[in-house]
């Protein structure tokens, strides 16, 4: 492919090549020290810093579909850490410095855009929640500002802040460093990182069954055989109560389709990325020009990767309130992912009371954001059979105890 | 000059009517009835933009929704982005411009309209093609309500773009025509043109947009709605979708003046536009030999027919060598030349002898098959299957209620989509419960049936392996053969990886024409079978949805319903400005001249404190509950006893989630020994009222209650202050006000003298720690109430109050505000509530909770009173509170927040309610609160700061 | 988009209806009795299963009654619905 022809080329249209070689398509081993199970980017980054920084590469990915095919490649990429709870801005802080250095680490354009994010206020108690997380963070040494309506016009003037809307934007929280990436590059970054250290990411290998003896995880079976592991961890996102049951567990989380949307390429309007709760549009303009919006969740279990219309066009009146100039954008593409939310909207990550087994699920909507951060930790707690210090309020042993993370609780906002 | 390619007579343009249109600035004239796309051919302009990565001309290659490479920006009569120049109706005085990629929002807001209808029938049949038309027919006919939707301006589907003699009926048109008439005039038929189905889901659930005004331009109705989402719901669908032709991939394929086959011969039939004056034909299939010999026969130089099988159909072989056309059979396309317009075309034999040659042209059409146009079944999660013989995947099972008719399902010929369609109008009327319907004769054409397989050929093979590609999968995205050879390169297997890895088939077109050529490329490149492959998922919208268009109505101020009281217009009168609590507009302050919101909350706070004081309390939700076992279920409900209330009196009552957090407060007053009136706060009315009915039909079916939202039958007016007893006193002479014969938390009817007496109900209760009566009247009367207790309020300087001052007074008074002072993570005895808990009763709604270990933490948070050193400063609201005076560098360790903090006429000072850490232990401490780059140091209190031995209750 | 059949009303679309979770899970008789892992598991544990899925759903915008279903969560198809006094029919697997 040569760039000289290259011409006329509108900003922003064209994306950077991908490697001309990714990985190699192995069959299953007999046996490893690692299986994870899902290659999507949790199972991928996983796979990476346990061979990076754990030196443990004799790990498999298996997926049962293709490479970072489920929600890895359905959601609005946005990337953030300005939680409200000291244990959510912790293991979200972490991620956001390691996607500050994650192009340079993987070698791969993963097109992480610091552009800001945006999180409109539109009652008065939105404004007090959000005054109380901006404060939260700030003494948690996260970059956060609170802004008012004219700071909001400041930093994306297309939002609509006319007090005279039916719930006009009263101020929104900033966090600069926030932003977004690429997600199919994000994991293609990851996988190719893995590869080339010795993991093998084995697609199209549905896990039917995971073994285990006298409360220790002996392996998986699989829909290309039995494959014998030492340690196996989950990170099937949506998919996890049912892998979960296979071992016996029970999972406080339920299965939710999540959708979103892209509209055609379009002139650079939207500098930065706005979320509103109130009202569930979230908005961010892609690289190559198209508007990528995600919709509230819907509110019935689903594993069909598809939700219920009405979402998408309360969704899109939603968003013409709050960016009138959308009106004649064309919704040109609609999915669906799988989100599996925990009663508190906090993760589950750790050890499980099986030996061996490692658990990883409730990200609902936040799994894309953490997803060098919780491969990291993750890494460590399968490496150190030890949660990291970042995952450790995220037990599964907290909903006994009540010490849970309520982030919806304290209105701090999903996505 | 513009180049005249319109025929003098022919096709279904009104050529009386001429339009004005221009492309980049070029003014050229169409007629009604064109498309952009067709115009413009008119005009001679093949080519509409330049290509988004390399700058490459782009042309028309479709006559509809499939064409991947003529984009457009409409510019007048109102912005609108990426418009397929193939798809839009010519108007008057459209500008357009060429896109290279991006569209262009416009920077004003859009003053059309948009709506939404619901239709619900037995049958719908998506396609007014032969088989869609014959299945509508045939089912209308049985007395099914049919709904027939077509996404062009004119019924006929693949008829407009040919001219086959119809029996018995002469042209194509005049069956359609009188189809059409017939349908039109059958009871319970709806026939929706320049609809678009776009979305299938489950149970019948179609979703379309309907093009209603867009064909007018700047003549448009202002007050008809431009486009309209039709919401079908249907007990049977018939999908008659049609097929799009697929192209065939060589080098240079891309170049304006190259265009599908079939497409042409639309452009002849339907718009008698002419493609090109000398022109090469390329097919792998019969298909295209119509086309050639079409266009020989309006009198353009049609030299040669390229026809990659090796043995090419004898009886068309015959037709175009009587019409001067050579047919090269086993021969191809290697290339092309020219820039803005193609000048040459490269051919080679693909096998065997042969040698190659150039030949000029200026059109070359291309045709190597057809793809069944499945998304709606793809979408309704249809298996497909690949038919080898077609090169394309077709519907591989049957789903319920759903019949895919046609071409849609590789049917090719007339007579079989005619025969399809009646067949499936058959059933799917007899399964929507209707007799036999009268069957509907079958037109027979004169049409060229195909007398050859078809040859599947995806792309032209190439010797060496090009530098610079040039072989285009998806023009649209500019991306090439090699670049899909890159991806499996790569080591791609999965179409999913390979589409995103070269981005075919995510531009505007969504892949419609490249798709199965990538998959075939794939197949190839890898040496497995197509059939072996998961080809990528048909996702809604079939095609691109405006925005505003799924908006609909439900914007400005139909966003959302906007709820207001019986007294709002008096409010608003007086100059209050608002609060939006849920979709309540609450009064927030009642600002006089020259005020600022800290003096009018200031004033009213004292008015409340030191006189008498009103406001709009109407919001508050309302729950009437009924029945015998009304007392036990309320037990389970609230954290303290109901049951035990006496019928006069009023209980304050809260409620938690099962998890043992608050989630509602309010009061509860008992009205007979099987009836009480519950309060909820305003935003969470609704969802109590669910919460309690689910409990109540869910876990407790056998208790008889009845619950019913009352909320708007009432006006509710608290009337507080010291004044407020002479106040009501002068408007109730029934009522004896006096304390002992009216009691705290105690409810009393009477009839108020206001417009000749109303019924009320008078509440004495008090959320500010004054003696207040809580007035309730029937909603009508609720505006004459207000004024009359204005009235009989002035000689005490009776004062309006907000939301603000009313949350100021309780504060001063310590009482939580649910969802301000709470987060979801507070419990009762948090509150510094336990006097709210039962101990007696053995169980309510979250008791359970209320024992595990986290909720007997020492150090949990509580809520405690905050007074800042400095008593002028007022904290913000959500500002953390830390231990040290000094800010440490981060993490920094925080004990709680600020929940409600605000300036107090009472105290003379500022002060705040928090939620601390060990809060009760601390009271008298000194902590800390970050203010910007301040700290501020705080005294921690009780939360009750104002008359906290409860004197000015009874006044 | 399903049409969903209430019981008292009929076939609805799916707006009118509110989803309430996984059906057939008893209020304790007695949480006071229960272990805290034991009320952990009736306040915040319910099943997930990929396929049939016996469910609540309240038609808050008709009857206002709850009912039951039965619902394949792969396609979201709904394959019973029953009042809240009727048994689960017994096609299901799910607890």
């Amino acid at each position: 492919m040569t760039t000289d022809r290259r011409t006329a080329v509108p900003p922003g249209a064209d994306l950077p090549d991908h490697p001309s070689f990714l990985w190699p398509n192995p069959d299953p081993a007999k046996s490893y020290d690692v299986v994870i199970v899902g290659g999507g980017g949790h199972g991928l980054a996983t796979a990476y810093y346990l061979a990076k920084v754990h030196g443990i590469t004799n790990v498999a990915v298996l997926d049962k579909g293709w490479l970072a095919g489920g929600n890895m490649a359905r959601n609005t990429t946005i990337i953030r850490s300005n939680y409200l709870w000291d244990e959510s801005s912790g293991i979200y802080e972490h991620s956001l410095k390691l996607w500050e250095n994650l192009e340079a680490e993987l070698d791969y354009p993963i097109l992480f855009d610091q552009r800001g994010v945006l999180n409109l206020a539109h009652s008065l108690q939105d404004v007090r929640d959000s005054v109380r997380r901006v404060n939260a963070n700030r003494l948690n040494g996260i970059d956060a500002e609170w802004v008012d309506a004219d700071g909001v016009q400041e930093l994306c003037p297309i939002v609509n802040v006319s007090p005279d809307v039916r719930y006009p934007v009263l101020g929104a929280t900033y966090q600069p460093r926030a932003g977004i990436a690429k997600h199919d590059y994000v994991a293609w970054g990851y996988a190719r990182a893995a590869a080339a250290m010795g993991v093998d990411l084995i697609q199209n290998c549905e896990v039917t069954g995971i073994d285990t003896v006298g409360g220790r995880v002996r392996g998986v079976r699989t829909t290309r055989g039995r494959v014998a592991a030492g340690k196996v961890a989950l990170c099937a996102a949506g998919h996890s109560s049912v892998l979960a049951a296979m071992a016996g567990l029970r999972l406080p989380v339920q299965s939710h389709p999540l959708q979103a949307l892209v509209s055609e390429l379009l002139e650079p309007v939207h500098p930065t990325v706005v979320m509103s709760n109130a009202v569930h549009v979230y908005v961010s303009q892609a690289h190559k020009g198209e508007l990528v919006m995600g919709a509230g969740i819907d509110s019935y279990n689903g594993y069909g990767q598809r939700g219920s219309f009405h979402i998408i066009e309360r969704q899109m009146a939603a968003a013409l309130e709050l960016f009138p100039i959308f009106a004649r954008a064309h919704l040109l593409r609609t999915w669906a992912g799988i989100v599996d939310v925990s009663p508190d909207a906090s993760p589950i990550v750790g050890l499980t009371p099986i030996d061996g087994l490692y658990l990883n699920c409730g990200w609902g909507t936040g799994g894309f954001k953490a997803t060098p951060g919780l491969g990291d930790c993750f890494a460590h707690t399968v490496a150190k059979d030890k949660p990291h210090q970042f995952n450790e309020p995220f037990t599964l042993e907290r909903f006994t105890t009540g010490a849970l993370v309520d982030e919806h609780g304290a209105a701090a906002v999903a996505h | 000059m513009t180049a005249n390619f319109r025929l003098p007579v022919g096709g279904r343009v009104n050529r009386d009517e001429a339009l004005r249109f221009s492309l980049d600035g070029r003014p050229m004239l169409g007629y009604r009835g064109d498309t952009l796309a067709s115009a413009l051919l008119a005009n001679g302009v093949h080519q509409v933009a330049t290509s988004i990565k390399y700058g490459r001309p782009r042309g028309i290659m479709a006559a509809g929704v499939e064409d991947a490479s003529a984009l457009v920006q409409i510019e007048e009569p109102f912005p609108e982005p990426m418009m397929s120049a193939t798809t839009v109706e010519l108007y008057d005085g459209l500008i357009a411009r060429g896109l290279p990629g991006q569209g262009r929002l416009a920077d004003r807001p859009d003053p059309a309209r948009y709506d939404a209808k619901h239709v619900h029938c037995d049958v719908v049949v998506v396609g007014a093609g032969p088989a869609g038309l014959v299945a509508a027919l045939t089912s209308a006919r049985s007395g099914a309500r049919v709904v027939l939707v077509d996404d062009q301006n004119q019924a006929g589907g693949a008829l407009l773009g040919s001219d086959e003699y119809f029996d018995d009926l002469g042209s194509p048109a005049a069956w359609v025509h009188e189809v059409l008439a017939e349908l039109r005039a059958t009871p319970g038929v709806l026939v929706l043109e320049r609809t678009t189905a776009f979305g299938a889901y489950d149970d019948g659930f179609l979703l379309a947009l309907q093009r209603r005004t867009d064909h007018l331009g700047a003549a448009a109705p202002k007050d008809v709605a431009r486009q309209r989402i039709w919401r079908i719901r249907a007990k049977q669908t018939v999908i008659a979708t049609g097929a799009h032709e697929r192209p065939v991939v060589f080098a240079d394929n891309d170049r304006p003046g190259i265009m599908l086959a079939g497409a042409a011969r639309t452009y002849l039939h339907r718009y008698g536009v002419l493609p090109g004056r000398r022109i090469v034909v390329f097919t792998t299939n019969d298909s295209a030999y119509t086309a050639a010999i079409e266009l020989a026969e309006t009198g353009v130089d049609v030299p040669m027919l390229l026809d990659a099988r090796a043995v090419p159909p004898e009886g068309l072989v015959a037709e175009c060598a009587a019409r001067g056309i050579e047919v090269r059979a086993g021969h191809a396309v290697t290339g092309t030349e020219g820039r803005e317009h193609i000048t040459d075309v490269h051919i080679a034999p693909l096998a065997g002898t042969g040698h190659p040659d150039t030949i000029m042209c200026d059109t070359l059409l291309v045709s190597g098959g057809w793809n069944p146009v499945v998304h709606l079944f793809s979408q309704l999660r249809g298996a497909l299957r690949y038919a080898p013989e077609l090169g394309a995947f077709v519907p591989g099972e049957e789903l319920p209620d759903v019949q895919v008719v046609g071409s849609a399902a590789g049917a090719l010929d007339l007579a079989s989509c005619v025969r399809q369609g009646g067949e499936a109008g058959r059933a799917a009327s007899e399964a929507a419960g209707f007799t036999r319907p009268a069957p509907v004769p079958l037109p027979t054409s004169d049409a060229r049936v195909a007398e050859a397989a078809a040859m599947v050929l995806w792309q032209v093979p190439e010797g060496a392996e090009p530098t610079a590609d040039t072989r285009f999968v998806d023009l649209q995205r500019d991306a090439t053969v090699s670049d899909v050879l890159r991806a499996t390169g790569a080591g791609l297997r999965s179409l999913e990886h390979i589409k995103r890895y070269t981005t075919i088939g995510t531009a505007h077109d969504q892949g419609k024409t490249s798709g199965m050529i990538a998959a075939g490329i794939v197949a190839e490149a890898l040496g497995v079978k197509i059939a072996e492959q998961r080809p990528t998922t048909f996702r809604p919208p079939y095609t691109s949805v405006p925005f505003a268009a799924l908006a609909g109505r439900d914007r400005g101020e139909l966003h959302d319903p906007v709820r207001i009281t019986a007294m709002h217009s008096w409010h608003v009168a007086q100059g209050a400005l608002f609060e939006d609590v849920g979709q309540w507009k609450r009064p927030w302050y009642y600002p006089r001249p020259g005020e600022d919101m800290a003096d009018a909350v200031l004033r009213e706070c004292r008015a409340a404190r030191e006189s008498v004081a009103l406001m709009d309390g109407s919001t508050l939700g309302k729950i009437d509950v009924q029945g015998q076992d009304s007392g036990e279920f309320l037990d389970m409900l609230y954290t303290n006893m109901m049951s035990n209330l006496k019928v006069g009196r009023i209980r304050y009552g809260v409620m938690c989630g099962v998890d043992g957090m608050v989630i509602d407060d309010g009061t509860v007053i008992r009205l007979a020994e099987d009836r009480f009136l519950v309060t909820t706060t305003t935003g969470n009315a609704a969802k109590i009222l669910e919460w309690m009915e689910e409990w109540l039909q869910t876990e407790w079916p056998h208790l008889r209650v009845f619950l019913t939202s009352v909320t708007e039958h009432w006006a509710t007016v608290p009337l507080v202050g010291p004044r407020s007893r002479d106040v009501l006193a002068s408007l109730a002479p029934e009522l004896d006000v006096s304390n002992e014969a009216f009691g705290f938390m105690s409810w009393r009817d009477t009839v108020l003298d206001v417009t000749g007496g109303v019924a009320a109900r008078v509440c004495r209760i008090s959320f500010s720690g004054e003696l207040a009566y809580e007035i309730n009247v029937n909603a009508w009367h609720g505006r004459a109430l207000w004024e009359a207790l204005m009235a009989a309020g002035e000689p005490y300087g009776i004062t309006p109050y907000g939301t603000e001052t009313m949350h100021v007074l309780r504060a001063e008074k310590g009482y939580p505000i649910i969802g301000q002072d709470t987060d979801g993570t507070v419990t009762p005895q948090d509150l510094g509530m336990s006097w709210a808990v039962s101990k007696k009763k053995p169980d309510f709604i979250g008791k359970r909770s209320f024992a595990r270990s986290e909720n007997n933490r020492p150090d949990r948070k509580q809520l405690v009173g905050l007074l800042p050193a400095n008593p002028a400063t007022v904290l913000p609201e959500g500002a953390q509170i830390i231990e040290s005076a000094h800010l440490p560098e981060p993490p920094v360790r925080m004990l709680g927040h600020v929940t409600s903090s605000y300036a107090s006429a009472a105290l003379d000072r500022g002060f705040a309610l928090a939620v601390v850490r060990s809060g009760r232990d601390r009271i008298g401490e000194t902590l800390y609160v970050p203010v910007a780059d301040d700290v501020v140091p705080v005294t921690v209190t009780d939360s009750v700061l104002f008359d906290k031995e409860g004197t000015r209750r009874d006044g | 988009m399903q049409l969903i059949s209430c019981p008292w009303c009929g076939p609805r679309e799916e707006v009118e209806f509110h989803y309430g979770g996984q059906a057939h899970v008893a209020y304790p008789d007695d949480p006071a009795a229960l272990s805290d892992e034991d009320w952990a598991r009736f306040v915040f544990f319910r099943d997930n299963p990929s396929g049939p899925f016996a469910e609540r759903w309240s038609h808050a915008a008709g009857c206002r009654r709850w009912f039951n279903a039965i619902r394949d969560t792969r396609s979201h198809e709904l394959l019973d619905v029953y009042r809240m006094d009727e048994a689960q029919p017994a096609r299901t697997g799910t607890s």
